[in-house]
């Protein structure tokens, strides 16, 4: 690989690991709750519990996986 | 109360991160050069007063929705992810952060590297690593004040709460001369994320069209919600890692195997 290309892939790097971190279905997670939310108050239901609840979930599920893979080794 | 949430939230983050700043400093300062890694400090500064001269503005000229879905958007994995680290070092699935150790690596790293000089700059590995440090450690302070920032209308505030803690962490680092371990950098991390989380959650959610019960009030609730619900995942986790190590079988010593 070219200098330019790891330079590239470098900065591509860094920005993952900055924006997304240790677990990126973490972050789908926050996409689907958002999106969960916005669904549910565009039918002009009461949509504040969504979100809460889908992220709580979702991180309870990623400390299961960061467990589950610790058991592993 | 928002606003004192946001200046405490800011000040914690950046304390947090300025720790972590002040011991890659401090090791180049001690086994390479001061003037050199005080110049690395200055330009890194520097730096990220640009990016939220620059960035915080524009941010302020989005409408409010769409930038409090986008910035909750960004909080909430911000925060998961300092949250998730968090509960994974308090129930010992990770290593906690040590400071210590962390200096001692960067000194011994330091007194390796051959020395150099460009332009103004006597020792080039003590500038940039000085530089580097305060660059990336403040990038996510800079984040939180651009974001918490124009959310609230209030960067100067978020701002004022950022250089509170970078002074604080400096005079203690000077007055130490060396690194902050005292510093509960684990619990502090533990409530910052929480403070991300329930941030991230709030404005989050009102971009995306949800209507808080009780308003600006709710945001109590739900920083009580995610601090009382990471605390009883802390207390099940520490538990499975218990578990996890009894489990574990005993080494089988050679004597044990021999007839």
């Amino acid at each position: 690989m070219s200098t330019w290309g790891r330079r590239l892939r470098g900065f591509g790097a860094f920005w993952w690991d900055f924006v997304v971190g240790d677990d990126w279905r973490v972050a789908v997670g926050v996409v689907v709750a958002l999106s969960a939310t916005a669904l549910v108050a565009h039918d002009d239901l009461p949509a504040w519990w969504v979100a809460p609840v889908v992220v709580l979930a979702v991180l309870g599920g990623s400390l299961v996986l960061a467990a589950r893979a610790a058991r592993r080794g | 109360m928002a606003d004192v949430l946001l200046v405490l939230a800011v000040f914690l983050a950046c304390t947090v991160e300025a720790v972590e700043a002040l011991t890659i400093v401090l090791a180049v300062g001690v086994s390479r050069s001061w003037r050199s890694a005080i110049q690395g400090v200055a330009m890194g500064l520097l730096a990220l007063a640009a990016i939220v001269a620059a960035l915080g503005p524009a941010l302020t000229l989005v409408p409010l929705n769409g930038l409090r879905l986008v910035v909750g958007g960004l909080l909430l994995v911000f925060g998961l992810g300092w949250l998730r680290k968090a509960i994974l070092r308090a129930s010992g699935f990770k290593d906690l952060h040590d400071e210590d150790a962390i200096y001692a690596r960067q000194l011994a790293a330091a007194n390796d590297a051959a020395p150099s000089s460009r332009l103004i700059v006597r020792d080039w590995y003590a500038f940039t690593l000085s530089f580097k440090g305060v660059l990336l450690e403040g990038l996510e302070v800079a984040f939180i004040v651009i974001t918490f920032g124009s959310n609230q209308g209030s960067i100067p505030l978020a701002v004022l709460g950022a250089s509170i803690a970078v002074v604080l962490v400096t005079v203690a680092g000077v007055a130490v001369r060396g690194p902050l371990a005292r510093v509960p950098e684990n619990t502090l991390k533990y409530v910052v994320g929480v403070l991300l989380t329930s941030f991230g959650l709030f404005w989050g959610a009102e971009g995306a069209g949800a209507a808080w019960p009780g308003s600006d009030a709710a945001l109590l609730g739900v920083i009580a919600t995610v601090a009382v619900v990471s605390l009883v995942f802390t207390a099940v986790m520490r538990r499975v890692r218990s578990r996890q190590l009894s489990r574990t079988p005993e080494p089988v010593l050679p004597a044990q195997v021999r007839p």
